[in-house]
């Protein structure tokens, strides 16, 4: 059986709220105060935007929670949503010194998580910056995690930032990617409102490349480009009844959810994936009343792309796990999926072969989340030259410079990394110095 | 068999050498009574004045250090004397002491110098049963400015004086306690003895601004907007206050006065601190207004836990155990050479002693490249201890001793025999006295 719901505050407040783990001030100060003020620290070594961690929680035990958020925002403009969704537990946490003592790490992505909410609503981003850019016009394509730090960057230091989004609101993936549950009270938007605020940042909606907006021509108009467009496409299984009614890709149907469209729950559910997405998707569904769902992956748990507490907190939810399934084919009735075939697998020699024989298990609903894809024949046709590499991304060199001069690209288009929002800011600050150093270099040639 | 923890001090005898000092704790018979039934040894009860009482402000009277956790560190407070009047004050000690035989029960006052007055109260005090007389020469906010309190401690000539007037108006044992505010805690003491003093105590609070509260500017604890300066007391003191004991107890002339050790004492190492340093008994206010009478079961177990493994049966058998080594400086031996060593096992990299190491001290301690722990260089290493106080893993560096070899930092080899200062080369007395022949045996 099917129901419509439509994710809504009260269903936000009574299903998602519940999973939302935060410290109370109090537990602040214990917690901050556990910190060893680490020198050379692995905490931060071990963050991919280079947070000065203890530096923050230091500013946090101290009692001045706004100006620690403002340290961690020196490093990272998009603190807030990293502090919600970062995998904390393979990244800085792992790192903490602590790890292995009693009381176990210093809880650091809740911490930075009490110190974003405690950002004072001033508006400082403009405060000390470098004026190198001085006016210098630079393009942003796309306003997801990479684009909004790229941007923050760029009119820190004195750029006018044209920033061009496909969609209507600004956010990318934290915006419709991500489970609803950990991006409660507004948290995407109140960031990105927050982050492209910067009088420098003029952003304009609605405009995707390959319509409205050709790269071609923004080479001609901006003295730099820097593509952070993300993943547009969605990563097909190529198995037979996919195109089925009830099978669904996983990212467009949270984009629906998170934007209080209505959208189908069924009761019993199979997501294929082994990533976040899937974790998101199939702890949202079972949370909104789906009896069952099943996250089926192909390899085993060492190879999933989510955290092992990202697993956890799915099985506490009471989400089934299963490793070494791959999806053969979607049966149907009236075009409506009613079956699923899976072929157990096992992985020799680092090799994945079928194993035994195929099960059947009967579903009413199928979420796909295998990743997304670039399709950049969709909106580069005019700048062929424009080198995609052979894992379908833009490729970049190490200092994020695709291959036309002028233009970098950061962020799930060009990341050879995880796909996650702290991957993308860093990325992104690559991005942006690559872009600095080269447009600075330009403007003394022609002094 | 268990350690014995009775206690004699004066010809005071109390089940355990821990007293309750003369402030908060004991200021009514109920609360005296409560901490009697918990197991304390004695009280000194809240100090008595003549009538018309004291007044107490009516809004906060501490302010505090809080530490990690929420755990105070230092607490200050304006409290005067006993704000009741003195009779109410006589009829509850009697009252006590009758119900409590077995416990100390000493009385501290503060009186102006006035022989009428001593003359008057001291009996009456004699009367409730009490075991001693304190007198409080040490409250440094309040009565100071009355000419009490620490305006006595403060000057030697008082604090003589006072004693003696004390001692010619009671047959009980008087014991002077002493403010710290002072630049020489020796000086007061010998004026104490000069006096005739049966014993001293200390320290008494220390002159403090606990804080300041910025948004009114003020300091704390702050009422109707202003502060003053408060008694300061808590762990944060005890260093001052051991220090203070020691010189007292290893002066030549009076180091024989029995001492009663107070200063942030909370656990019973505290107090096994104290009285290895020449204290007799010791007495606690701080720790048991922050965590209640009941701290007496860890402090008299504790220290008979420790006294056991120590082989100790009796409190006499560690008292003053460690006056004779407390010396000047100039006594410390200068061939001694001890090395920081780090146990990379235990070491879990935080990088906290390399960069105090680094910044402020000899650079002696780097990173070691594959592991990521730390190692100290022997030939940097000048032995300060500096990367022990911020090492946050217990046993995890070592103050290790060469015995023998080269210190490979001075180049030196290790002498076998102590030599200090006062024979060192680089001492300039020794070069006058080598010139002219001063200390040259015939």
């Amino acid at each position: 059986m099917i129901t419509e719901i439509i994710l809504d505050s009260d269903l936000l407040e009574t299903k998602f709220r519940p999973l939302e783990t935060s410290l109370s001030a109090d537990a602040v100060l214990v917690e901050s105060e556990r910190c060893y003020y680490c020198y050379d620290a692995p905490c931060v070594a071990a963050c991919p935007t280079d947070i000065d961690i203890p530096g923050f929680i230091r500013a946090l035990a101290i009692g001045q929670p706004s100006r620690a958020a403002d340290r961690i925002l020196q490093a990272n403009p998009l603190g807030a949503s990293c502090s919600r969704v970062c995998p904390v537990e393979t990244l800085c946490e792992q790192a903490c010194v602590r790890q292995h003592e009693n009381g176990g790490p210093v809880p650091i992505g809740q911490l930075q998580k009490f110190a974003m909410k405690k950002l004072s609503t001033r508006n400082d981003l403009s405060s000390n910056s470098r004026i190198s850019g001085a006016g210098t016009k630079v393009a942003v394509v796309g306003a997801g995690p990479a684009g909004m730090t790229a941007a923050t960057l760029l009119a820190q230091a004195g750029f006018t930032v044209d920033v061009f989004e496909s969609q209507a609101v600004p956010g990318g993936l934290n915006e419709s990617g991500i489970a609803a549950y950990k991006m409660l009270d507004d948290a995407a938007q109140w960031e990105a409102s927050r982050v492209l605020s910067h009088p420098g940042i003029h952003l304009h909606t609605g405009m995707a490349l390959g319509k409205k907006l050709f790269l071609s021509q923004l080479c001609e108009d901006y003295a730099g480009v820097l593509l952070a467009l993300g993943l547009q496409g969605q990563q097909k299984m190529q198995i037979p009844g996919e195109e089925l009614q009830g099978v669904f890709s996983a990212v467009p149907y949270i984009a629906r959810m998170r934007r209080q469209e209505p959208v189908p729950v069924g009761q019993r559910v199979v997501v294929i994936g082994g990533g976040m997405t899937a974790i998101d998707i199939a702890v949202q569904v079972r949370l909104l009343g789906a009896e069952e769902v099943h996250i089926c992956y192909r390899r085993g748990p060492e190879a999933m792309g989510a955290s092992l507490h990202e697993q956890m907190l799915a099985k506490e939810q009471g989400v089934f796990i299963h490793h070494y399934l791959r999806p053969v084919s979607i049966a149907g009735r009236d075009g409506t999926c009613e079956r699923i075939c899976l072929q157990p697998t096992q992985v020799l020699n680092d090799q994945l072969q079928d194993v035994g024989d195929p099960l059947t298990w009967s579903v009413d609903q199928v979420f796909v989340a295998i990743g997304q894809q670039l399709q950049a024949t969709r909106w580069a046709s005019d700048i062929p030259e424009l080198a995609v590499n052979l894992r379908g991304k833009i490729q970049v060199d190490g200092e994020a410079r695709t291959s036309l001069e002028g233009v970098w690209a950061a962020g799930d288009c060009a990341s050879m990394s995880e796909d996650l929002t702290v991957h993308a800011v860093a990325d992104a600050k690559v991005a942006v110095a690559s872009m600095m150093a080269t447009l600075a270099k330009a403007a003394r040639k022609t002094a | 068999m268990k350690p014995d923890l009775t206690s004699e001090f004066l010809g005071i005898h109390s089940p355990n050498p821990f007293w309750l000092a003369s402030a908060p704790p004991t200021d009514r018979a109920i609360n005296v009574d409560r901490a009697f039934q918990a197991g304390w040894g004695g009280v000194v009860w809240k100090t008595l004045g003549i009538d018309p009482p004291v007044v107490n402000v009516n809004g906060p009277r501490y302010g505090f250090w809080q530490g990690d956790n929420h755990r105070v560190q230092g607490f200050s407070n304006i409290e005067l004397i006993s704000d009741r009047p003195i009779a109410i004050n006589l009829k509850e000690i009697a009252e006590i002491k009758k119900r409590w035989p077995d416990r100390a029960m000493v009385v501290s006052v503060m009186f102006p110098l006035e022989d009428a007055i001593w003359a008057e109260w001291l009996p009456l005090i004699e009367a409730t049963g009490a075991d001693g007389i304190e007198l409080n020469l040490g409250c440094p906010h309040g009565m100071s400015e009355r000419g009490m309190g620490s305006a006595m401690g403060q000057a030697p000539e008082l604090v003589e004086a006072v004693t003696r007037l004390a001692k010619q108006h009671t047959r009980l044992p008087v014991i002077v306690k002493l403010t710290p505010n002072v630049t020489d805690i020796t000086w007061s003491a010998a004026a104490a003895y000069a006096g005739g003093a049966d014993a001293v105590s200390l320290i008494n609070t220390i002159n403090s601004i606990v804080g300041v509260d910025l948004d009114q500017m003020a300091p704390l604890p702050t009422v109707d907007g202003r502060g003053t300066h408060g008694g300061y007391c808590g762990p944060a003191v005890k260093p001052i206050a051991l220090n203070m004991v020691a010189e007292i107890a290893r002066n030549p002339q009076f180091g024989h006065l029995p001492i009663s050790g107070i200063g942030g004492i909370t656990h019973w190492r505290d107090a096994a601190e104290f009285m290895a340093l020449g204290a007799t008994n010791v007495q606690v206010c701080t720790a048991v207004m922050l965590y209640g009478f009941r701290i007496i079961d860890e402090l008299t177990e504790g220290l008979q836990t420790w006294m056991q493994e120590k082989n100790y049966s009796r409190l006499g058998d560690f008292t003053g155990q460690a006056i004779t080594n407390v010396v000047d400086w100039n006594l410390l031996n200068l061939n001694y050479v001890s090395k920081a060593n780090i146990d990379e096992g235990r070491c879990i990299g935080c990088g906290r002693c390399h960069i105090a190491c680094e910044d402020t001290s000899h650079q002696a301690i780097g990173r070691v490249v594959d592991s990521g722990r730390y190692r100290v260089r022997a030939e940097d290493c000048v032995g300060c201890n500096l990367c022990l106080a911020v090492c946050p893993v217990d046993d995890c560096i070592r103050m290790e001793q060469m015995t023998s070899g080269t210190d490979p930092r001075t180049g030196l080899e290790i002498a076998s025999e102590a030599a200090n200062w006062n024979q060192h080369p680089n001492n300039p007395l020794n070069h006058i006295a080598a010139r002219s022949g001063i200390g040259k045996e015939e």
